[in-house]
């Protein structure tokens, strides 16, 4: 298709140094490609590319690249990988802007299935520690939730746009391969849940699942996460609120335990 | 059987997660597979928002509006009592929505907020910026992970289905699926299972659609006797921006928030377009439709735009493609509304379309075909009867079909917004079905003899065996390729018989060529290209049931134009008003107002049709002037 935004193919070519590793574990070394230059080309298309013709600049055929990528849109949060060192979204990274030979690395905050492609479960375990959802009394028609102001509903909406792509916790200096720390997104999302009203109902709950290691307080405030983050989530002041909230609930807990204890009977 | 039982559901979107959440809620145990983690699904994807007529803003909108709007805009192919179920739902879909969290954009009241779509007079379209369906998805996925937590649904992520384990009635009684990890092959049972995968649109290579989008999983339950209805309906989205690794969507909300289609006036016009005057600017849509201007449906601005650029020659620098100006809308009001579309274009182009007008062409978009699956209705309300097990269910006793992977609530063309409705109404109605189709059972899949399971598992890990073998010349991602490109040249805007021969030559051509294969990669662990070698046959499948289905149609109707059968203009504005055009229409819908069916065959898809009933409205001509 000829369209008006320029394809065209040029006598450039571009140099790819891309981390291979055969299974969890395995032995790790550089494959080195070189394909044609495409204008408007990107990693994945570029990862696309070698697909077809899988065969090294020493001129030996390998196994095609894996890995992660589903809506090339910056949104499924698939894609994430280290580019020139710096952790980022493959689909957006535009080779117009990338220094040669791009050298394409996997997460190493997570443990490595195959070259690129990862294992980013903690994330999704770390939603589940935080409940991170509306626990709504069924899907029967009870008609529309409470009202929300403009105001709220658009600190929420940047809140809710995280991919859970992983970036955050790759950045993070406390976060390593054997710990438990959450990690930014979580904590952002236990904010999203606390500040939605509905939510709020259980905002202790999330705000205690927070509380102790691998918590909140294991954040060293490096504020990498919110440097690094595609949806540009303002990740540190969800840090922040959440770390307010725990210790209010610190408080609450040394000083009022009496009140506590009388449950949810409600006023009087 | 026993009151709690075991399903599977296969794909982790907005119809997958819905039918879980309904099957869960029931107290049954879900297995759900995907070959994604389910968040990652391509649902996300969705930028517009979700139809439902709550008539907020006093323009005395109405549930039958939206059946009206849907069955027409579908050109009276959609099965009807479906989607009057499916209108009538909507609001309390949106509701449900509401009450799970979803951050839908609020008025200065608190209340939802609702924006025009494509193919509607009235403001029906609930949205959250311009990420709909990442907010929608994210908020099924929570409840589906709440569910996990409490141990009611078991998640296989990165585990891809293969086919179903059938007993000696034909039944199916569970799956045959791959872990995309360790390439490990099992059997799940189960008392139904549900195919919620999505659409094929990599079969059309560069689609807009998520790179997981194969198709694969419908294409091989059409090799195993699943019928597959309407294929040659596939809705090329009028505005995408072209791109090396795919087509990425400009949503219809950029139009619908007062986005501007236009060319130059003169061919070729080499200014930049800021320095183009508007008396030189041809906003051909607005002045062929000036009732719906830049908000015709999409089979209609995509024909212009198309025809434009290919027929006449105005495309944008004499190529293709159109300018999409939003220029003139203030950046704060672009920022409000839909920051994300603009962000997506800054990103992925590199201009600022706030400043610059962007630069779109059509590209494939949705298949508005897909399984066939029945409904039964309730005689009383004409809508889906609640908990019928008949509803979404394939033509394969306990298999069942939700989502774009079924072929029920679009017709021969999808108006904006109203995808997520049927993703998320399909799963539904379609999880309770499942569990009544159980209940119905006499004997229970999970008493059945382990010799159907056995079998199954054999099957597939020989399969997989010889397909690990295969080391000829070609390569399956260039064979998926070749298929994609010759689809996307001839079997989507414009449909001609010669062309649609030689596709089908083609897919044929490429089919011999999958024979001779190399699978590219021997190891054990995450072989994404052995999975994919398997996946691009049934892309082949599905490329030529569709080319068949559209080769057989001979006429024009919603997305599928084929000028060679296309009526003549009528005389009159109002169609009706035309009696001699009249006369021609009818001729026409009495032959063609049916669902293709396409069955399997080993010499190419058998194509059949059925007749579509319209207890809820009665067909009509289509116009937008």
């Amino acid at each position: 298709m000829d369209t008006a935004q320029p394809s065209s193919v040029s006598s450039q070519t571009i140099t790819f140094r891309i981390w291979r590793q055969d299974g969890p574990g395995g032995e790790s070394h550089y494959d080195e490609f070189r394909i044609p230059y495409h204008k408007g080309a990107n990693v994945v298309s570029c990862l696309m590319e070698i697909q077809r013709n899988p065969v090294t600049v020493q001129g030996k055929k390998v196994a095609p690249v894996v890995w992660d990528a589903a809506c090339l849109e910056e949104v499924c949060g698939s894609c994430a990988m280290n580019i020139n060192g710096r952790v980022r979204m493959a689909c957006s990274a535009l080779i117009d802007k990338l220094e040669q030979p791009i050298t394409l690395e996997p997460l190493k905050k997570f443990p490595v299935i195959r070259d690129l492609t990862v294992n980013r479960d903690r994330m999704f375990e770390a939603l589940k520690r935080v409940k991170a959802w509306i626990p709504v009394d069924g899907t029967h028609n009870l008609g529309p939730g409470p009202r929300q102001s403009p105001k709220d509903h658009a600190t929420m909406y940047v809140l809710s746009t995280c991919i859970t792509c992983g970036s955050c916790l790759e950045a993070c200096p406390q976060v390593t391969l054997d710990n438990h720390f959450v990690g930014a997104a979580a904590i952002s999302q236990a904010r999203l849940f606390n500040m939605n009203p509905t939510g709020k109902l259980n905002a202790e709950e999330r705000t205690r699942a927070l509380m102790g290691p691998g918590g909140v307080q294991d954040c060293g405030k490096a504020q990498n996460c919110v440097k690094v983050c595609p949806k540009e989530i303002p990740l540190t002041s969800s840090i922040a609120a959440m770390n307010r909230e725990v210790t209010k609930l610190v408080i609450k807990d040394l000083f009022f335990k009496d009140e506590e204890s009388k449950g949810h009977s409600g006023p009087g | 059987m026993a009151a709690a039982a075991r399903f599977t559901v296969v794909g982790g979107g907005l119809a997958g997660l819905m039918t879980t959440i309904k099957l869960a809620e029931a107290g049954h145990q879900v297995d759900v597979l995907s070959v994604v983690p389910v968040k990652r699904s391509h649902s996300v994807c969705a930028q517009g928002g979700i139809n439902g007529a709550v008539n907020t803003k006093g323009e005395g909108d109405h549930p039958d509006i939206h059946v009206m709007d849907t069955l027409r805009g579908g050109d009276f192919l959609a099965e009807q009592v479906s989607v009057k179920g499916m209108c009538y739902a909507a609001p309390g879909v949106i509701y449900m929505l509401d009450r799970m969290g979803v951050t839908f954009n609020r008025t200065s009241e608190g209340l939802l907020d609702f924006r025009r779509f494509g193919g509607t007079l009235h403001h029906r379209t609930a949205f959250a910026g311009a990420t709909t369906g990442q907010q929608l998805l994210y908020a099924l996925d929570e409840q589906v992970r709440r569910y996990e937590a409490e141990g009611k649904v078991t998640k296989y992520e990165f585990w891809e289905w293969l086919g179903t384990v059938k007993d000696e009635s034909g039944r199916c009684i569970g799956s045959v699926a791959l872990d995309l990890r360790t390439m490990e092959i099992r059997t799940f049972p189960a008392e139904a299972v549900c195919l919620a995968t999505g659409g094929p649109g990599i079969v059309f290579g560069r689609s807009t659609n998520s790179i997981i989008n194969t198709g694969t999983a419908a294409g091989r339950a059409y090799l195993e006797g699943a019928i597959y209805a309407n294929g040659e309906f596939i809705q090329v989205h009028p505005t995408s921006i072209p791109g090396e690794d795919k087509l990425r969507l400009m949503s219809e909300s950029v139009r619908g928030e007062g986005g501007r289609v236009w060319v130059p006036r003169k061919k070729a016009d080499p200014r930049s377009p800021k320095d183009i005057p508007e008396s030189e600017r041809w906003y051909f849509l607005e002045e062929k439709y000036p009732k719906y201007k830049n908000l015709v449906p999409r089979d209609v601005a995509t024909r212009e735009i198309f025809t434009v650029c290919r027929d006449l020659g105005l495309g944008i620098g004499g190529r293709d493609g159109v300018y999409l100006d939003v220029t003139h809308i203030p950046a704060k009001t672009l920022d409000a509304k839909i920051k994300g579309v603009m962000e997506i274009y800054e990103k992925f182009v590199g201009d600022d379309p706030r400043n610059t007008p962007m630069v779109i062409f059509p590209g494939m978009h949705y298949s508005m075909g897909g399984l066939y699956v029945s409904f039964e209705a309730d005689p009383r309300t004409l809508t889906p009867a609640e908990g019928s097990p008949k509803n979404q269910a394939t033509n394969i006793p306990g298999l069942y079909a939700a989502g774009e992977a079924d072929y029920a609530f679009h017709g021969a063309n999808r108006l904006g917004a109203n995808s997520l409705l049927s993703c998320i109404y399909s799963g539904m109605i379609g999880g309770p079905a499942m569990a009544a189709y159980a209940k119905n059972n006499a004997q229970s899949a999970a008493a059945k003899s382990d010799k159907y399971f056995n079998d199954a598992k054999k099957y597939w890990d020989e399969r997989f065996a010889d397909l690990k073998k295969m080391s000829g010349p070609e390569n399956p991602y260039q064979i998926a390729k070749e298929l994609g490109d010759v689809m996307t040249e001839n079997c989507t805007v414009v449909r001609y018989n010669d062309r649609l021969k030689k596709t089908i030559e083609k897919v044929r051509e490429l089919k011999d060529r999958w024979k001779n294969v190399n699978v590219l990669d021997t190891g054990n662990v995450a072989n994404r290209s052995l999975s994919y070698t398997n996946q691009v046959w049934n892309m082949l499948e599905l490329g030529e049931v569709i080319a068949t289905s559209a080769l057989l149609r001979d006429e024009s109707r919603g997305a599928h134009y084929k000028p060679d059968f296309s009526l003549p203009e009528p005389k009159t504005k109002d169609p009706r008003e035309d009696a001699g055009w009249m006369e021609l229409w009818k001729k026409r819908h009495e032959k063609w107002a049916k669902t293709t069916m396409a069955k399997h065959a080993p010499e190419g898809p058998q194509i059949s049709y059925e007749d579509v009933p319209t207890p809820v409205l009665a067909p009509e001509p289509r116009w937008y002037a």
